[in-house]
């Protein structure tokens, strides 16, 4: 089985830091936007070296949107930071008609997204701005794994015309992708090759599923991996090709299951080819106070829970 | 360049325009459209700076951006009468499989229109990015946007306001349309907005008022003064006093006709007192 090493935790949130920098030097028509949380968004260098293409808004998350679509008019690409749950719940209708709806390529980067925040609690944690992005027709909606899949995938986007929502967190987790990746918007990235079970991770719990997958090796079960951080549009033809040869799927998310990655991969599976699946992802509910590791486990977003997933999903193959 | 009877021909052309529209598919919002008019038809054929090519890319001319996205009647009639699009598009008002929505958007590809508006409080802030992006493109060209006042009632509104004077958005004129009546009727009665005149400069903008704004030389004034006062680290805001449903008598004062359309008879009343001018479509 293939594996995998952690060069060392790094949150993702500063490889978005670090791809918009790199995009600052490369890219004159890039701008960012922020409202109240450069640090926490690592869009500090941004600012310093091109303060003229960075607009601090305050802590006005609407404004900060309709801004941003109307940056597009005259050939600008604005990038929009702040966290998850005021990138979307909070300004839905404006990312909805001033931007989905008038096509504006618009690119809202969303860190401290899912459980992970941690200790500030479930006002900060959003377990729903999957399925509100992934629902608005046009929206590109991206979850990246690792720090450096987060820094290749924000360079992308700005190549991408029409709005993105990407979304990554705030703590430091194992970065195990290469440092020198392209990012291909809608293509997902199979990881190690299995034959029993397929699971199908995004975020933060792509980590989790080689973790769970090596575990099972041990045990004699084969796990196909498959990162997939681009949600929507879904590779569906990888996820097909995958559960075609396992027969059953295991999905994850720091994420509600409804709404999720999960219940895209289950409108292809209904669509072309049933099979069992189990979810890895919030069971309908807010998160709280915690460690990440200890809100991780509570909720069962995990290899262990990844692990106890594949083996109830093997078993419904018969 | 137009002189004043062109001008009011334009806006005679527009009413009846109005009225046809909403009356053939019984909906649309003609009394806040008659109530801007004037004022659309001296901005875009008098007071903007517009390129003739009617390319969209935003570049290199003055733009507009209407807030109050249920006056599109107004809007549609003066942007194809300005050359955007055909005239006779106007018959497809908020039929099926029309460019011309109920609320303008830029997803169906209507020349003119520049972002989506409708759900309200939004189209400041876009006016406010595009601004930014002129001065990052050093392009003098100036903003123009227009906005109800009932609209005013939304919160997103004040970021941008208190946005726009914090950051020096001088090559934005931000016009209200100030006819004091919206859906369940005055806005005094339904969320009253206190002194705007006030709050705009407590926020720190420059204030123009036009209080004749159903007068085509008030208004070309009134906006000559606001251009002047551009480029002076403050953002404009323009105070337009107008009659909701101007232009046809028993339209006129009430928000009765916000959202209602005129019935056969009532249609032929409003033609009477509007006669064809430039042609109907």
């Amino acid at each position: 089985m293939k594996t995998y090493t952690n060069t060392g935790n790094k949150d993702t949130r500063s490889g978005f830091g670090a791809g918009l920098t790199e995009l600052g030097q490369t890219n004159e028509n890039v701008v960012a936007l922020c409202a109240d949380l450069i640090g926490s968004l690592k869009m500090d260098d941004f600012k310093k070296n091109h303060p003229e293409r960075f607009y601090q808004v305050g802590i006005a998350e609407a404004n900060m949107i309709g801004m941003a679509a109307g940056l597009t008019i005259g050939g600008k690409i604005p990038f929009t930071g702040t966290f998850a749950n005021f990138s979307t719940g909070r300004v839905y209708d404006q990312i909805r008609q001033s931007v989905a709806y008038s096509d504006k390529n618009v690119k809202i980067c969303a860190s401290h997204a899912g459980l992970t925040l941690g200790e500030d609690g479930a006002t900060h944690q959003i377990l729903e701005d999957i399925g509100l992005m992934k629902m608005l027709p046009g929206m590109t909606v991206i979850n990246t794994c690792d720090y450096n899949q987060t820094k290749a995938a924000t360079i992308a986007i700005a190549d991408h015309k029409g709005p993105v929502y990407l979304r990554f967190g705030r703590p430091s987790v194992p970065n195990f992708t290469p440092e020198d990746q392209t990012f291909e918007i809608g293509k997902a990235l199979q990881l190690t090759e299995g034959t029993d079970v397929t699971i199908v991770a995004t975020g933060h719990l792509v980590w989790e599923a080689l973790e769970a997958a090596k575990t099972l090796n041990d045990k004699g079960i084969s796990a196909e991996v498959i990162d997939i951080h681009t949600i929507k549009p879904l590779d569906d033809e990888a996820i097909l090709k995958s559960v075609g040869k396992t027969g059953c799927v295991v999905t994850a998310e720091e994420h509600n299951y409804m709404g999720g990655l999960g219940e895209s991969v289950a409108r292809v599976l209904a669509l072309h080819h049933p099979a069992p699946q189990e979810f890895v992802a919030t069971q309908d509910t807010f998160g709280e106070s915690g460690t990440p590791a200890q809100l991780m486990e509570k909720y069962g977003l995990n290899s262990a829970s990844i692990i106890k997933a594949a083996n109830k999903v093997i078993a419904r193959k018969k | 360049m137009s002189n004043t009877q062109q001008l009011e021909d334009l806006t005679t052309q527009v009413r009846r325009d109005i009225l046809r529209m909403v009356h053939k598919v019984n909906s649309g919002h003609p009394g806040g459209s008659l109530g801007c008019a004037e004022f659309l038809v001296a901005l875009y054929n008098e007071i903007m700076d517009r390129k003739d090519t009617f390319d969209m890319d935003g570049i290199g001319e003055d733009l507009f951006f209407l807030s109050n996205g249920h006056i599109s009647p107004v809007f549609y009639s003066v942007l194809a009468r300005a050359g955007y699009f055909p005239v006779e598009e106007l018959s497809t008002f908020r039929l099926i499989n029309s460019r011309l929505q109920g609320h303008p958007t830029t997803h169906e590809g209507l020349p003119g229109i520049r972002v989506a508006s409708g759900s309200l409080g939004q189209g400041m802030s876009v006016a406010i990015g595009a601004a930014q992006a002129k001065k990052l493109n050093n392009d003098s060209h100036l903003i123009y946007s227009l906005h109800g006042d009932g609209e005013l009632q939304e919160g997103q509104n004040w970021e941008a306001i208190m946005y726009a004077a914090g950051n020096n958005v001088d090559n934005l004129i931000s016009t209200i349309d100030l006819n004091g009546q919206q859906i369940d009727g005055p806005t005094d009665v339904v969320l009253p907005l206190g002194n705007v005149k006030d709050k705009f400069e407590a926020f720190g903008w420059t204030v123009v008022e036009i209080n004749q704004g159903n007068n085509i030389d008030e208004i070309l004034k009134g906006m000559a003064v606001a251009k002047s006062k551009t480029g002076q680290g403050k953002p404009v805001c323009v105070l337009l006093k107008t009659v909701m449903g101007n232009g046809v008598d028993f339209m006129m004062h009430t928000h009765a006709w916000h959202g209602k359309a005129p019935n056969d008879d009532q249609l032929a009343i409003g033609m009477e007192q509007n006669a064809e001018t430039l042609g109907d479509y």
